[in-house]
């Protein structure tokens, strides 16, 4: 195996073996949609958890929307986040604290991009899943591309780290579009477990 | 258990060469990762994909890249290749990496998307720092293959020999 960890650090896991990144669960949204995306009982097997996905929305306007995220269920004012972004034109940082969620920021595609298959993509890590020493982090690199712009808005690329102010180890994921609208047909989430040594 | 995470190929330059590609890629995975260290034979080089031969304008890309002084974001559309970097290395040595994202490759439903960070940390006049793109192949194709090419404004360079081209598959349950 490559040098190459799983979570894309160089060095991490030197000798990965078959086994050491393992698929947990996917999920691909069928025709009508879903407003959200949920992995539950995630069991607490690995040391790392990453989900892969590929998302679009029937957004009225705009060629991308965001992707908000919770743990365990839990919605209250727990949250923190901040992005580095770039729209085609413009790069920009932006951050919550006391939030209800945790964010990707545009990696949804939408009906107003460059036709019907387009979507966004995302890579997110969450480390130390299971640990009940610490709160929880995270990290996505996503993006959208739309060729050009919608409403003068272009693609965005984004790097998103994320923080949940809870101890407790997770054990669900619940994935929602942003702005309220449904995920639509052949989004595809994958959860994937990384062990340690 | 069956691996999830494999390397399906490797390439390494043995000498100089304008591109590298890989074909026969089967459907067997979910995602494609695709990592490169490579250098150019020009002063800057710039790293573009294809994806089934297909040179027609159905590329374009978003970018965000840092220099150490500022950062700043741009786009390509109706471009006949897709942009994978800014940079794969300069001064005829290798000094950059890139690890590049292309998920669900191998459906026939949505267009295929990667995305992908670049560093570059020579520290020279060329250094030109760090990067991150999203790129769009608007194309429901599966993806069977892809080529990767230096250029620098329209004209093609040499990979220098030691430069390194791996793809891995990813699998979904």
């Amino acid at each position: 195996m490559s040098p190459l960890s799983p979570l894309g650090i160089y060095g991490f896991a030197p000798t990965a073996a078959a086994g050491d990144f393992e698929s947990i669960a996917t999920v691909t949204v069928g025709s009508g949609g879903s407003s959200s995306v949920e992995f539950t009982s995630i069991a607490a097997d690995w040391t790392h958890l990453q989900v892969r996905f590929i998302a679009r929305a029937n957004r009225a306007t705009y060629g991308a929307d965001a992707v908000k995220f919770t743990f365990n269920s839990d919605t209250g004012s727990n949250y923190a986040f901040h992005c580095l972004k770039g729209d085609g034109s413009t790069a920009a940082a932006e951050s919550g604290t006391s939030e209800t969620s945790s964010r990707i920021k545009d990696c949804v595609g939408t009906n107003n991009g460059p036709g019907a298959g387009n979507v966004g993509v995302s890579v997110l890590d969450i480390l130390d899943y299971k640990n009940t020493n610490k709160y929880k982090t995270t990290r996505a690199l996503a993006g959208v591309d739309i060729n050009g712009t919608v409403a003068g808005f272009g693609g965005v690329v984004s790097l998103n780290s994320g923080l949940w102010m809870s101890t407790s180890a997770i054990t669900s994921i619940k994935f929602e579009v942003y702005t309220g609208i449904n995920f639509e047909q052949y989004s595809h989430f994958a959860l994937y477990g990384i062990k340690g040594a | 258990m069956a691996a999830t995470y494999e390397p399906i190929a490797t390439t390494t330059l043995g000498s100089a060469q304008a591109s590298v590609s890989f074909t026969g890629i089967s459907g067997s995975f979910t995602d494609l990762v695709l990592i490169i260290s490579a250098g150019s034979a020009n002063t800057i080089g710039f790293n573009y994909v294809r994806f089934n031969s297909d040179s027609g304008t159905n590329y374009s890309a978003t970018s965000l890249s840092g220099d150490g002084s500022s950062a700043t974001s741009q786009r390509s559309s109706n471009s006949n290749k897709g942009w994978l970097g800014y940079w794969t290395g300069i001064e005829n040595t290798i000094k950059t990496m890139s690890i590049t994202h292309i998920q669900n490759y191998s459906n026939s439903t949505t267009y295929k998307s990667w995305i992908t960070r670049n560093n570059n940390a020579n520290g020279s006049t060329y250094s030109l720092g760090t990067e991150a793109a999203v790129g769009l192949w608007r194309s429901t194709s599966a993806i069977t293959s892809m080529t990767i090419y230096n250029q620098t404004s329209g004209t093609d360079y040499n990979f220098i020999a030691g430069s390194t081209f791996t793809l891995y598959g990813i699998a979904s349950a």
